[in-house]
């Protein structure tokens, strides 16, 4: 890729001020998987930089208020101390038009050019596409280039190739951010937003929707995945395949129960009769990292859990509970667990 | 006209004369002129004590939103509750407390500083006071009901249109701030007329106090931002009720207009929130640096510019809708721009404090507590103003953090200052000095506590409104110190109200000029008489009150006899003619009231009920402006 | 008595040439067509909006709206302000027949607009209404919006006519006259825009 992110790399490595040193260390730098001081894609480098180019600026031009505000304070305390008249024209056109119009200035010109190297990935045209249409609340997620490749809440790309996201809503505002990554892009209802993502480290980075779309606003994750082509393609081919998996006798039962539920109303499953499309794709629930777009991990307890009633874990999302019979649910969450 | 046939030379002292004056002027306490009153101080005095009350409510409704971020996935909130909480917060800060809080000061202030004896439509402005304690009410009401707007105090829609949000709890919102719409607009072109056409003769425009430079610009931006606003919420209650399609991207609506719309006027209206708050400061100053604001100019040249350019920033709220890059360049440009005059103001009262002789008391303390906290508020603003960076930032709780810094500790720590400065005028009673200086440090340090930790959070990518978070992703401590911090804030604050409290049942007499203050509110009695001043003041500087001529004029001028009120030139302030003020009247409540039931009919779909609203208002209004039978000669007929 | 007189020769000089400054009433109706006029901009910015992100305008399905009509609505609104005008300028000579006189005028002209634009609606309404689509939100949304002012102007107008019938006005009283007439105006400029943008611009 080109530079990363001009002052970017550059800056990254002073010290942050007391203050801030204190909080970061307060809260253990742990935030790492969704942070944009952790930043590992080409977008997030370029806005790192900027926030510590404005940090800097910021604790200068504050010092300079600080010092003239304790300084008029301490004039006081001194006896010879008198009131003078005068306009102070001069430190005033200075202090607050000159200077701040310098550092202005500057300011905006490195943000114009970061802005420039935002509005297209590195090296023009994308390898990978992908697609992704928002819901109240999880994420849709398809890749064209093998148009059965269709999952949700997650996203995998390959390291050090450009990937173009397209943004849709099929519902209402929303908006894609993986800090680590990229800054935001909305999903506005009635429009194509596009973006783009590039990173050169593996690694399992989270994003979040970060526009208010509704009471689960707070659980639309999804967890980007970036690895090595070689990878990267293996997943994709097994995301299109349509699930053929040898089944337990429990899973036939689980299996038999989700086709003849409800589930197969909401849900697709590839290779089997259902295809429904209310909820997300489950052909390869087996093998996500969460469910509920970040609400619960993925495991038998709460996979049972979010069959019989969803709106436990995830208060007002559009899966009502399921009247599944008790007997049935173990071989259903098995069934499911099988969906790799 | 000329001033002998109006006013009968007499010492201002002469007992019976003021007498009379207070008698004509003073509205004798009853529950008839609980509602009838028209008088400015009355009024301006409501406006604050209502603004206040909504102020705790809303902060009530924050200390309880903090209580459930305090650790992660906390239950106890459920979403919806979360969702309301948010979003009566915000709309109730912004709309119900900033702005009439501001316009409790002005509307006590304005008239004082200009030497005049009330404002130019007294009926106006008490018709506005109802109307606006009216929809806080509606709005608030619908809290109590659980059905208060949850679609975030900017209700983007789709979310806030059907079929998203189904339900009673937009319709408040629309309907709220359509209403609320009515009181502000009426107010600020109360405040310009009165800006305009009532200052003492002599006030030239150069010579107007900045407080009120702030109040007449804020009123400005009100006039020319407030239809935005109105019109989105007025075409959202038409998508919402009567099948509309404004908003509705399947048949040719846009959703994206909402946002243009509520924008072109939110960002002017931050300033709307900011400005009057920057007059308290320039009005506090002088007292406590026993000189003037420097660069008088400049200081009014930014006031100027800044609600210009207010109205050439808007779209840098939507910095990730994915708008092409050239407007996003040119609306960076001008929101960088705008530093520039606030940079001014700051600057301007540094310098001011180095050329003067500062005595620290409880609002100069506050003062500082403003610029310290605004410059570092006003440093996020600037960074937002960055495309590049915004787009990291928006939506999370670093941009929480940046509006708290500059309304927080740009609008209400001048808006305490403003409160412990004119206490003796609004009540006639002293602060404790002590229990100010406690207070002060409590909301200094519980306001850092609370909203610094949030740049990290939102550096930490933790977006804003949600209702609760995982514990895994380093929220945990900042937002712990967050919810430690507002209850700390919260008992700062309590303090405030506590000294407020005490000083109006206990406290000591105030003179009537206890800081030596240069306006010319200083020259009337603590609080003023009904009539503020026996004499109309003669202005000839920009201090009048450190000004002799003035000071001996007060008190060797001659009284204007009468429910009368003087009217001068808009540039030069040159006397004009005298104006008979109107009487005390219910008309305005009545005429409030009639609103108030077309809005409740209109929110219950009860149209019936809102058509015998729209008659009692134009009934109302009627008999309002009914002019008195005249005989022709009073009249004046050509025969 | 004789200083009554005094003042009120001045006053009526004041009232055609007003040495003694534009009063607050004047001020305060400025203002708030200021803030009306904004509303109607905003209203028409947010029309020209949605139709340039639309493609075809109106939509497919939607003829251009009629002219003739129109034209004539107008024809009626605009001459509207003369008599006011005259009216205006009369009751300062204190000549209380053509203030009279004008404002019948006025009100009779402005009940025709409206009575025309019922008329309109009736067929346009035929062939999509408020709900159809955006468009559609949008061309009545306004026209109505427009509407109700020209109708409360009516009521303002009706109000002085009766005000004037019992005789409260004269060349030394006359400001409601000059306040009334300033909105009327202002509600007729609007139309102008409204005309040149909702029903000719369709057509260029
Ligand atoms: C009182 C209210 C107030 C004030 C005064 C300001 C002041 C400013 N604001 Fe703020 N703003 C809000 C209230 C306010 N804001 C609110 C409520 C929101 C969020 C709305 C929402 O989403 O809910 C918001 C959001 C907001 C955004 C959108 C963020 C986002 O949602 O992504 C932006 C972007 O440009 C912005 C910019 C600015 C700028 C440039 C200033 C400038 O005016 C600041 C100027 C002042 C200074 C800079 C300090 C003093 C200057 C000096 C000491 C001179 C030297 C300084 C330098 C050289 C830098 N603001
Ligand atoms: C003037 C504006 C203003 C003010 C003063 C405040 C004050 C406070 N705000 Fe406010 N806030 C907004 C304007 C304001 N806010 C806006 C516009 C939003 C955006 C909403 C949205 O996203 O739609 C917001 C959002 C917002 C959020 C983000 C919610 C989210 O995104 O999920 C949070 C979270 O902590 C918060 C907290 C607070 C706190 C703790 C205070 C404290 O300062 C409050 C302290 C005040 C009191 C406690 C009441 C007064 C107390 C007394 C008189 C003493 C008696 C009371 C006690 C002893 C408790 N606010
Ligand atoms: C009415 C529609 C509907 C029905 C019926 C339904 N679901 Fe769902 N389901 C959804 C929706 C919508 C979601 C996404 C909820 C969210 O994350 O906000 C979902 C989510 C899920 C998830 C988590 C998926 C993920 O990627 O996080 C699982 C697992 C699931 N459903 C299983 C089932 C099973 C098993 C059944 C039948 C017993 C079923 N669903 C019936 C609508 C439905
Ligand atoms: Cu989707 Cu927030
Ligand atoms: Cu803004």
């Amino acid at each position: 890729m080109r530079r990363r992110g001009g002052h970017g790399t550059g800056t990254r490595r002073v010290r942050p001020a007391p203050a801030l040193v204190l909080l970061l260390l307060l809260a253990g730098c742990s935030g790492g998987s969704q942070s944009t001081l952790h930043a590992s894609g080409a977008g997030a480098r370029r806005t790192e930089g900027l926030w510590w180019l404005f940090f800097w600026i910021s604790v200068a031009v504050f010092a300079e208020v600080m010092t003239l505000l304790g300084w008029a304070l301490w004039r006081r305390r001194r006896a010879t101390a008198r009131v003078r008249g005068g306009d102070a024209l001069g430190m005033v056109s200075v202090l607050g038009v000159a200077i701040p119009f310098v550092i202005l200035a500057v300011v905006y010109g490195i943000g114009l050019h970061d802005l420039n190297a935002l509005a297209s990935p590195p090296g023009k045209n994308a390898a990978v596409n992908i697609e992704v249409v928002g819901h109240r609340w999880w994420w849709e997620v398809h890749y064209p280039d093998q148009p059965a490749a269709v999952t949700a809440n997650e996203i995998h790309i390959p390291i050090g190739e450009s990937v173009r996201v397209r943004l849709r809503t099929a519902d209402v505002q929303h908006s894609f951010w993986v800090p680590n990554l990229m800054p935001k892009t909305d999903l506005i209802a009635g429009k194509v937003n596009e973006t783009w993502l590039y990173t050169d480290e593996a690694g399992n980075y989270r994003g979040q929707c970060a526009e208010y779309c509704g009471q689960q606003h707070a659980f639309m994750a999804f967890l980007v995945v970036a690895e090595p082509r070689a990878q990267f393609d293996a997943w994709v081919t097994a995301q299109a395949q349509p699930t053929t998996p040898t089944l337990t006798a429990a899973q036939q039962r689980g299996k038999a129960v989700f086709e003849q539920g409800s589930c197969a109303s909401c849900h697709t499953v590839r290779g089997t009769s259902a295809d429904g499309t209310v909820g997300p794709d489950l052909t390869t629930i087996g093998s996500r990292w969460s469910i509920g777009a970040g609400a619960a991990p993925n495991d038998a307890g709460h996979l049972g859990g979010w069959i019989a009633n969803s709106q436990t874990i995830k208060p007002g999302n559009a899966m009502p509970p399921q009247p599944v019979a008790a007997q049935d649910l173990p071989d259903l969450v098995a069934y499911l667990q099988s969906l790799k | 006209m000329s001033a002998s046939t109006e006013e009968r030379p007499s010492p201002s002292t002469d007992p019976q004369e003021l007498a009379r004056l207070e008698q004509e002027w003073g509205e004798r306490p009853s529950v008839h002129s609980f509602f009838s009153t028209v008088d400015h101080k009355r009024i301006g005095r409501r406006y604050m004590i209502t603004a206040g009350a909504f102020f705790i409510l809303a902060g009530m409704d924050a200390m309880v939103m903090r209580t459930q971020l305090a650790r992660p996935n906390a239950s106890i909130l459920s979403p919806e509750e979360y969702d309301q909480l948010f979003t009566m917060h915000g709309t109730a800060m912004i709309f119900l407390v900033a702005t009439p809080m501001f316009f409790g000061f002005g509307n006590f202030l304005v008239p004082l500083m200009i030497g005049a004896r009330d404002m130019a439509f007294p009926r106006l402005n008490a018709f506005g006071y109802w109307v606006f304690l009216f929809a806080g009410s509606i709005m608030f009401g619908s809290q109590f009901l659980g059905k208060a707007p949850d679609g975030g105090w900017f209700g983007y829609v789709p979310l806030t249109d059907r079929p998203y949000s189904l339900g009673i709890n937009l319709d408040v919102y629309s309907l709220g701030l359509l209403f609320l719409g009515v009181s502000t607009t009426i107010g600020a072109i109360n405040f310009i007329v009165t800006a305009l056409k009532l200052r003492a003769p002599g006030m030239s425009l150069n010579r107007v106090p900045l407080f009120v430079w702030a109040i007449v610009g804020t009123s400005f931006m009100v006039i020319f931002a407030l239809p935005a606003l109105n019109l989105d919420n007025a075409m959202l209650f038409l998508d919402r009720r009567f099948g509309a399609h404004f908003f509705d991207p399947h048949d040719g609506g846009s959703t994206l207009l909402w946002q243009h719309l509520f924008w072109i006027f939110g960002h002017p209206d931050v300033y709307i929130i900011v400005m009057p708050a920057l007059g308290i400061v320039s009005a506090v100053l002088p007292a406590f640096c026993r000189r003037g604001v420097v660069a008088y100019p400049l200081m009014v040249l930014a006031i100027v510019t800044i609600s210009i350019i207010s109205f050439g920033v808007w779209v840098h709220h939507m910095f990730a809708t994915g708008l092409p890059q050239l407007s996003y360049s040119f609306f960076s440009a001008a929101s960088t721009l705008i530093t520039i005059p606030s940079g001014i103001q700051i600057i301007g009262w540094l310098a001011t404090m180095l050329r003067g002789r500062i005595v620290v008391r409880t609002p100069f303390l506050f003062v500082v507590g403003f610029i310290v906290t605004f410059v570092l508020g006003g440093f996020t603003g600037v960074m937002f103003a960055i495309t590049a960076f915004d787009q990291q930032v928006t939506d999370s709780y670093f941009v929480v953090a940046h509006f708290h810094y500059v309304l927080f500790g740009g609008a209400v720590f001048p808006m305490i200052a403003g409160v412990y400065y004119w206490l003796p005028k609004f009540t006639g009673k002293m602060f404790s000095e002590r229990l100010g200086r406690w207070a002060f440090w409590l909301v200094f340090i519980g306001f850092n506590t609370t909203f610094f930790p949030m740049h990290v959070a939102g550096l930490f990518g933790m977006p804003r409104r949600v209702y609760t978070y995982p514990g895994d992703l380093g929220w945990n401590i900042p937002n712990l110190i967050s919810t430690i911090g507002a209850y700390v804030l919260a008992v700062g604050l309590l303090l405030v109200l506590i000294g407020v409290i005490h000083a109006i049942r206990r406290g000591a007499p105030a003179e009537d000029d206890p800081w030596g203050g240069d306006t010319l509110e200083w020259g009337t009695a603590s609080p003023p008489k009904p009539y503020n001043f026996a004499v109309v003041p003669l202005v000839h500087s920009l201090h009048p009150m450190w000004d002799e001529r003035t000071r001996t004029a007060l008190v060797e001028g001659t009284i204007l006899t009468g429910h009368r009120a003087v009217q001068t030139s808009e540039l030069d302030g040159q006397h004009e003619r005298v104006l008979e003020m109107p009487e005390p009247a219910l008309v305005p409540f009545v005429n409030a009231v009639g609103i108030l039931v077309v809005v409740l009919g209109l929110l219950w779909g009860w149209y019936w009920v809102a058509g015998a609203g729209a008659v009692i208002v134009a009934g109302s209004l009627a008999r309002w402006l009914w002019p008195p039978e005249r005989t022709p000669e009073e009249a004046g007929v050509a025969r | 008595m004789t200083a009554v007189a005094k003042e009120a020769t001045q006053a009526q000089a004041l009232a055609t040439e007003m040495p003694s400054g534009r009063t607050t009433g004047w001020w305060g109706m400025i203002l708030f067509v200021t803030t009306e006029a904004t509303f109607f901009a905003a209203a028409l910015g947010s029309y020209f909006y949605i139709r340039f992100q639309s493609g075809q305008w109106p939509p497919p399905g939607i003829e251009d709206p009629k002219l003739t009509k129109v034209l004539f609505m107008t024809a009626l609104l605009l001459p509207s302000s003369l008599p006011v005008m005259w009216a205006e300028r009369g009751i300062r000579k204190g000549q209380r027949w053509r203030l009279r006189a004008g404002l019948a005028i006025t009100l009779v002209l402005g009940l025709a607009f409206l009575g025309m634009q019922v008329w309109e609606y009736s067929e346009d309404l035929k062939k999509h209404t408020f709900t159809t689509d955006a468009y559609s939100s949008l061309f009545y949304g306004i026209t109505t919006f427009h509407g109700f002012h020209v109708a409360v102007g009516l009521l303002m107008v009706g109000w002085l006519l009766a005000a004037s019938l019992r005789g409260s006005f004269g060349y030394r009283r006359h400001e409601r006259v000059r306040l009334t007439a300033i909105y009327w105006h202002f509600v007729d400029v609007v139309w102008v825009a409204i005309f040149l943008s909702l029903y000719l611009s369709p057509r260029l």
